[in-house]
């Protein structure tokens, strides 16, 4: 734990550091463009210039390791001319186009120049000009504004795990560029603008569209997937402009994926924003109460068990507990989330969570995925596994795509996972040795015909390998779905599944359906039932509706959702919905008023309460739960070798909101249905 | 991402260079052979025609699992990987500062003259390609010219002309100096001091 003294501050840091961070631990603030606590080190802007005692010129400080007695000042002479000479020597080569410059107003040479440089430049010769590179539909380059710091190209190597970036040629003509340009082929891709310092990457489909000074930003939650990211929704009078990443060192750290970035477009399109009704075959506007009273009027002759419900993929708590107080009200209790068919029950709360925690993966030392591309399921977490990748086994079951880091593939049917089980095969030498190993069990196991046996299957390898320990649970459910492990929380399963639903729809044993915005599952076979739809889009759910009532999407309503892990997350409206498109929960109680029996609450803190006395667990408001582990779930059984695919093909259209977006339409396009097919390489990183 | 825009030519080691390859890659540990990639290239250069073309560096970059981007960025920073066809015969022009006092704009003139192509340019024939390059490290023997693995030295108009004939006629004139009877880089006229080291001029040392 060396010892420095900084501008006659002394400090003591972990062993390792560097200059840069001692400099910071004594709360003083260093430029830099090229250091970033997340990437590898580079060192080749300068700009972070210090100067030490003894030696004879400034150091670079994100460079230096921190060592016992140095001496560094940060605000001599000698720095202050250090500082102005690489700022001018960057600006020599950077064009003065800031008015043109999407970056203008969160530039980091803007900022560091206005605070550190000295006189105007003295540079009168020709600037480069570096011809367009193109990274693909979500990147914009200008690179003639490129100053060559490499952190998108580390960040290409080390978190996203696509080394398509690179720097080729040298000195003066450095380029910065992909490989024979062909587009960033990665689904985090969209990170590389924040990391930017310049204006040379910029977020295209918002290009020339705000400026940032213009933008009303709200911290909130993503739905894309089930992390539960951290997000910052910047808006611009009723529209959200764009999405960036907050931190969150235990779900997101500061990433977030390009689903999550760049669907934003998709809250403008398809929206619905009144309410509709079928007559004559045909859907027509229709207002509140004339589709309340269709509603009502349908009820009278159906009894409660001939209603069931069903709740989609981006439904917050809220929503989902008032949906199951109406229905319950109205004596059903067929009511079911789980629309990809899994098979995992509400019974045991560890037979559902993520429990290891995604942080917790950078404790893991092995892994084994099961039915399951972490890459399209949860993008910013299959970055963790990258790193688990170096430092431990991993090994798959099921379709072999490419994760980005080397998998050992131990074959693609339930067999595969009875022989683990029996102690056949390498891999269980790895999971053995291993002092913390995990299992993940994608949307492809649990939803898999053999789902309920492959839960039992795994909940014995966990046990057996040593994955349950008092300080350690490695059974984990990778869900995809932001509403999924709330809507199990609240208990909206049924026993006969989300299929039991649709074959009583068929055979007329239900004759109502209320479908709180399920898109992604056949509804055609709901065609006899009576349906009401409500959501945010006109997507798949409401060709077979019979009533639509415009929900508001994610964005618009203040809203909590659970995520894989089982944190509970608080996320804010950040404009209002479209027309007359109302907060889910406010729709359901003024339905419930109309069919007569009033859901007993007026106000969302109201709801809150009354859920949170319900299920105290909802007020652990950013804590993930530890839950006990059950001598056992899923069932034994017989299995078959239908063999276990992934649930999600297309990564850019996942739900509604990403199927409305013209710029995720673009993406699977552009990367062929978003197959990430190309080899995983091996990098230095 | 590799997907690869694969030119309609292939690339492939010669079962000779293939063994030789094999040495190089034995030097290092396996998990660190990306260390072979600039021998590699090189040896690839030569054998196809005296440069690297897309194939070759795909060619390389699979051979030490490295991505492709990784190869580009070698092959563009290092001048001595060329990234166009050139002609048989390459002709690289020191122009440097030493090479230039001592009269290099004459070599220059007489290599532009004789080939009639300028700078970074190749014969309609495909036989000469003429480049202009930074300092050989050889600026003793001042002005300087690199062909193939040999340093033609102590240039000047007429022996540059010379040696340019030479290569036309099929003959290849013996490196070093051209212009000067000293041996290598040593003075003019025979050495000066530790005379009794030193083998005689013109001989081999
Ligand atoms: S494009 Fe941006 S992040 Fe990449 S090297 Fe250039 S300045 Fe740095
Ligand atoms: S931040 Fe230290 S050299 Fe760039
Ligand atoms: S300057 Fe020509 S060899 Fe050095």
């Amino acid at each position: 734990m060396p010892t420095l003294k900084i501008d006659g501050i002394e400090v003591e840091v972990e062993g390792g550091a560097t200059v840069l961070q001692a400099c910071e631990a004594a709360g003083i603030e260093i430029p830099r463009f090229c250091f970033h606590e997340r990437l590898s080190i580079s060192g080749n802007c300068r700009m972070c210039l210090v100067e030490m005692e003894k030696a004879p010129k400034l150091i670079a400080s994100c460079a230096m390791p921190a060592g016992e007695g140095m001496i560094i000042h940060t605000n001599s002479d000698k720095v202050k001319r250090g500082r102005e000479g690489v700022l001018e020597f960057t600006l020599m080569n950077h064009p003065l186009d800031c008015p043109v410059c999407d970056q203008g107003g969160e530039c980091d040479l803007q900022d560091q120049y206005i605070a550190y440089s000295g006189d105007d430049a003295r540079y009168e010769d020709e600037r480069r000009i570096v011809a367009k590179e193109d990274f693909g539909p979500l990147v914009k380059t200008v690179m003639t504004r490129c100053i060559h710091c490499t952190r998108c190209v580390r960040f290409a190597d080390e978190i996203a795990g696509v080394p398509a970036l690179g720097g080729i040629g040298r000195g003066d003509h450095m380029e910065i560029t992909t490989y024979q340009e062909q587009p960033f082929a990665s689904e985090l891709s969209g990170n590389v603008v924040d990391l930017c310092p310049v204006g040379a990457l910029t977020n295209k489909p918002y290009a020339f569209s705000a400026r940032p000074w213009e933008l009303k930003s709200t911290e909130t939650i993503d739905v894309h997937d089930a992390m539960g990211s951290s997000i910052r929704a910047d808006a611009r009078g009723r529209e959200v402009m764009r999405f960036l990443p907050r931190v969150h060192e235990d779900v997101n750290e500061e990433w977030i994926s390009d689903k999550t970035r760049q669907a934003v477009d998709g809250l403008k399109y398809n929206r619905l924003d009144q309410p509709y009704i079928r007559k004559g075959g045909k859907m027509q506007p229709a207002s509140w109460e004339e589709a309340f009273e269709a509603i009502s009027a349908k009820l009278k002759g159906v009894k409660g068990d001939k209603v069931a419900g069903i709740v989609g993929d981006l439904c917050d708590l809220e929503s989902m507990y008032a949906f199951k107080g109406l229905l319950n009200d109205l004596g059903s209790s067929a009511l079911e989330c789980r629309q990809d068919g899994a098979k995992y029950g509400g019974r045991h709360r560890a037979g559902y969570l993520f429990n290891t925690s995604i942080s917790g993966i950078d404790e893991a030392d092995a892994c084994l995925l099961v039915g399951t591309n972490p890459r399209k399921e949860a993008a910013v977490l299959n970055i963790r596994l990258r790193y688990l990748a170096k430092r431990g086994a991993i090994a798959s079951v099921g379709a072999v795509e490419n994760l980005s880091y080397p998998v050992e593939h131990l074959g693609d049917t339930v067999q595969a996972l009875e022989n683990l089980l029996a102690g056949k095969g390498k891999f269980t030498k790895a999971l053995k040795a291993a002092k913390k190993p995990m299992i993940i069990l994608g949307g492809g196991a649990v939803s898999h015909p053999d789902g309920a046996v492959i839960l039992k299957l795994a909940h014995d390898i966990a046990d057996k390998y040593g994955m349950i320990s008092a300080d350690w649970n490695g059974f984990n459910v990778l869900h995809h779905a932001a509403s999924r492990v709330g809507a199990m929380d609240l208990g909206l399963v049924s026993d006969k599944g989300m299929n039991g639903i649709l074959d009583g729809a068929e055979k007329g044993d239900i004759k109502l359906v209320f479908n709180l915005g399920v898109d992604e599952i056949d509804l055609s076979r709901l065609e006899k039932a009576f349906v009401i739809y409500q959501g945010s889009h006109g997507d798949e759910g409401v060709k077979y509706a019979d009533v639509i009532l415009p929900g508001v999407a994610y964005t618009e309503k203040p809203g909590t959702y659970i995520n894989m892990e089982g944190r509970v997350q608080k996320a804010q409206r950040v404009i209002f919905g479209p027309g007359e498109a109302r907060d889910d929960w406010t729709i359901l109680r003024a339905l419930s008023e109309k069919l007569g029996s009033t859901l007993p609450y007026d106000t969302i803190a109201q709801l809150r309460e009354k859920m949170q006395a319900d299920y105290p667990h909802f007020s652990n408001i950013d804590q993930v739960p530890n839950e006990d582990w059950p001598k056992s779930f899923g069932v034994a059984g017989k299995t078959s070798d239908v063999p276990i695919a992934n649930l999600i093909d297309d990564f850019y259209q996942t739900n509604p909101i990403a199927r409305s977006s013209k710029v995720m339409a673009e993406c699977r396009q552009a990367y062929e249905g978003a197959k990430f097919e190309a080899e995983a390489m091996v990098t230095n990183g | 991402m590799n997907i690869s825009v694969r030119n309609a030519e292939t690339f492939e080691f010669t079962p000779e260079n293939l063994t030789w390859a094999a040495g190089q890659l034995a030097k290092y540990p396996a998990s660190r052979k990306q260390s072979a990639v600039m021998p590699l290239l090189t040896k690839a250069q030569e054998q196809n025609n005296g440069w690297v073309s897309v194939p070759v560096m795909e060619y390389i970059a699979d051979m030490l699992e490295m991505p492709y981007i990784r190869v580009q960025e070698v092959v563009t920073f290092y001048t001595m990987y060329r990234q166009k066809p050139v002609g048989k015969h390459v002709i690289e022009v020191c122009t440097t500062t030493p090479c230039w006092l001592r009269g290099s704009d004459d070599v220059v003139a007489a290599c532009k003259d004789e080939l009639g192509i300028g700078f970074g340019e190749t014969t309609a024939d495909g036989e000469f390609t003429l480049l202009e390059v930074e300092c050989a490290g050889a600026c003793v023997n001042a002005p300087v010219i690199a062909y193939k693995e040999n340093y033609y030295e102590d240039l000047d108009n007429d022996s540059t002309r010379k040696f340019i004939k030479a290569i036309k006629n099929g003959d290849i004139i013996a490196p070093g100096p051209q212009t000067t009877d000293r041996h290598k880089s040593a003075p003019e006229g025979g050495p000066t001091t530790l005379k009794e080291f030193c083998a005689t001029p013109g001989g081999d040392s």
